[in-house]
């Protein structure tokens, strides 16, 4: 029991980032179809640059926090606005999946340029005791990862159903023609989306580098088990990602305790295939969308 | 108020609207009668921006709209209701309406948006007691008094309608032209109404163009039109010839 509960918080640690990168998914593939896989690369840029400005620069927490976010905000303005907007009128949605590949490649040769190929770690967000649950013991930054996770997807709730610009970026993914007619500029919510992404791509990177340490290259399977968890929940749908992020952390993490550590990432590959084959709409989506749209 | 001149609109090579004219006065109802492929909802994505003509003006009191984006054109004052009404279908009904003020939402704005609410609630109740339903559960004449609602929002001065009788029951298409003359006169409108229901349009319409084929080949008051022995036989259902050999 004390062993299980162990690996289901390592679980929902990993799932938590999981969840981020695959909201992070949905939000840019619904109001433009395409899947970002520059996706994780974001995760990794919030951990390093969060060491770089905290530890190689000892900027106070809060300022290098800022300024990680920032960063990541900027490269994500950055991928849209050069690689995206000028693919995105001539509408070949495989063409600008391919360029958000090269993107990553991109991100990942500037980071190992920057940072070498050793893995980097910070110390956690607040010192002090782990905490104790029936015998397993969770860390205090494992409780901040999941609070941030749940914060972020409080607060994107509270943005897509409580504010006009949320609403604008519902409508867009749901009828652009419409969304246009009510005077809702398409661009910038293709702007934004990218621009959100990054962010919460780079927050997941910040909360969990103290704790599984960040390197140049993770990027990539970042990418691959985020996009797993999208369409696990249902690409699109952003309950859909939570609960698949959660879903595939905890198999994951219950797989390389019980069965063997080297299974683990051969999970989310499985879990793909069997969606795929089986629901491809996900478990909160439905086949007759699916079919409807181009991806 | 709306002046058309010379219109050219091409898709890729296709010409769709050629040398089209038209002009609207303010506070009239204009109908735009033609059948399937005419282009009338080529002209109407003109207007609102969506699609560049190659050559041609379009002008809203005297301002050239045809560089401008469909963001600014809205905000210029034209709302359309797209063929097929376009809501917003996993959105709820009040969402809908809400984005269609999206145009002009500000903090400012917030307090006069909520009473537009009230007051598209008010001409249609039925829209208020499913205010909380999902706007693709709505039969398909909610789903045009919704769409109508929303374009509404933006505080137009020109509305285009594209086709709103279409896909309705013959008691609904009633009620929805009828409900078309009332907005007219409470929100002080002028209306471009697109209808393959010819009959219909031209009874609420002060003036009608028709259009064959990407070019306007009649034009004339709701009344004439209506006489018409061509528009009679091509949009009007009559068969003329049997009448005559009976
Ligand atoms: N996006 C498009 N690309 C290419 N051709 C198009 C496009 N949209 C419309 N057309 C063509 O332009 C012509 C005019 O179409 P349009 O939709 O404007 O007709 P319409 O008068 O609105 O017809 P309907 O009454 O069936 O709605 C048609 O021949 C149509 O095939
Ligand atoms: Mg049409």
């Amino acid at each position: 029991m004390t062993l299980f509960l162990q690996f289901l918080f390592a679980g929902l640690t990993t799932g938590s980032v999981y969840a981020l990168v695959g909201i992070g998914f949905n939000i840019i593939y619904n109001s433009t179809s395409i899947i970002n896989l520059a996706q994780g690369e974001f995760v990794v840029l919030g951990g390093l640059m969060m060491w770089f400005f905290l530890e190689s620069l000892q900027l106070p927490f809060s300022v290098s926090l800022c300024l990680t976010l920032l960063t990541a905000a900027i490269i994500g303005l950055a991928q849209e606005r050069l690689t995206i907007k000028p693919l995105l009128k001539k509408g070949d949605l495989l063409l600008m999946i391919m360029v958000t590949i090269a993107f990553s490649i991109l991100i990942r040769g500037i980071l190992m340029f920057k940072f070498g190929k050793d893995p980097y770690t910070y110390s956690p967000f607040t010192e002090g005791e782990p905490i104790e649950i029936f015998g397993a013991i969770i860390t205090q930054q494992t409780l901040w990862v999941i609070g941030i996770t749940v914060f972020c997807i409080v607060l994107l709730y509270l943005f897509f159903n409580k504010t006009m610009t949320g609403r604008a970026m519902k409508a867009c993914s749901l009828d652009v023609k419409a969304a246009r007619l009510m005077g809702i500029n398409v661009s910038k919510v293709v702007m934004l989306s990218f621009l959100i992404s990054a962010v919460i791509g780079a927050i997941g990177g910040i909360a969990i580098t103290p704790i599984s340490l960040m390197e140049y290259d993770k990027g990539a399977m970042l990418s691959v088990k985020g996009f797993c968890a999208a369409i696990l929940g249902g690409l699109g749908k952003s309950r859909g990602a939570v609960v698949g992020g959660f879903t595939l952390g905890m198999l994951e993490s219950l797989t390389a305790g019980y069965i063997h550590s080297g299974f683990k990432d051969a999970i989310a590959l499985l879990i793909m295939l069997f969606i795929l084959f089986v629901k491809p709409a996900g478990i909160f989506g439905k086949t007759e969308i699916l079919r409807l749209r181009k991806f | 108020m709306l002046k058309i001149k010379n219109l050219d609109v091409y898709y890729g090579k296709l010409y769709t609207l050629k040398k089209v004219s038209l002009h609207l006065n303010k506070g009239e109802i204009v109908a735009l009668i033609g059948s399937n492929g005419a282009g009338k909802t080529t002209l109407l994505n003109t207007i609102s921006g969506l699609i560049k003509p190659a050559s041609g003006i379009i002008s809203l009191e005297g301002k050239d709209l045809t560089k401008l984006t469909p963001e600014k054109i809205v905000r210029e004052g034209i709302a359309q209701v797209p063929e097929g009404r376009h809501v917003f279908k996993t959105l709820s009904v009040e969402e809908n309406i809400l984005l269609g003020a999206y145009s002009r939402y500000s903090l400012k704005t917030k307090r006069e948006i909520k009473e537009n609410i009230e007051k598209i609630y008010e001409l249609f109740p039925k829209l208020k007691e499913r205010k909380k339903q999902l706007a693709g559960t709505l039969s398909g004449g909610e789903q045009q008094m919704l769409a109508i609602g929303r374009a509404l929002m933006s505080k137009p001065k020109l509305l285009l309608l594209d086709e709103p009788s279409m896909g309705l029951a013959p008691n609904i298409i009633k009620e929805v032209f009828s409900y078309i003359v009332d907005l007219k006169r409470v929100f002080a409108l002028t209306v471009l109404l697109v209808e393959q229901n010819a009959k219909n349009a031209l009874k609420i319409s002060d003036r009608g163009y028709v259009l064959e084929t990407g070019r306007v080949i009649l034009e004339g008051s709701a009344e004439d039109l209506l006489m018409n022995r061509d528009v009679q036989r091509a949009y009007l259902g009559r068969d003329l010839d049997a009448e005559v050999r009976i």
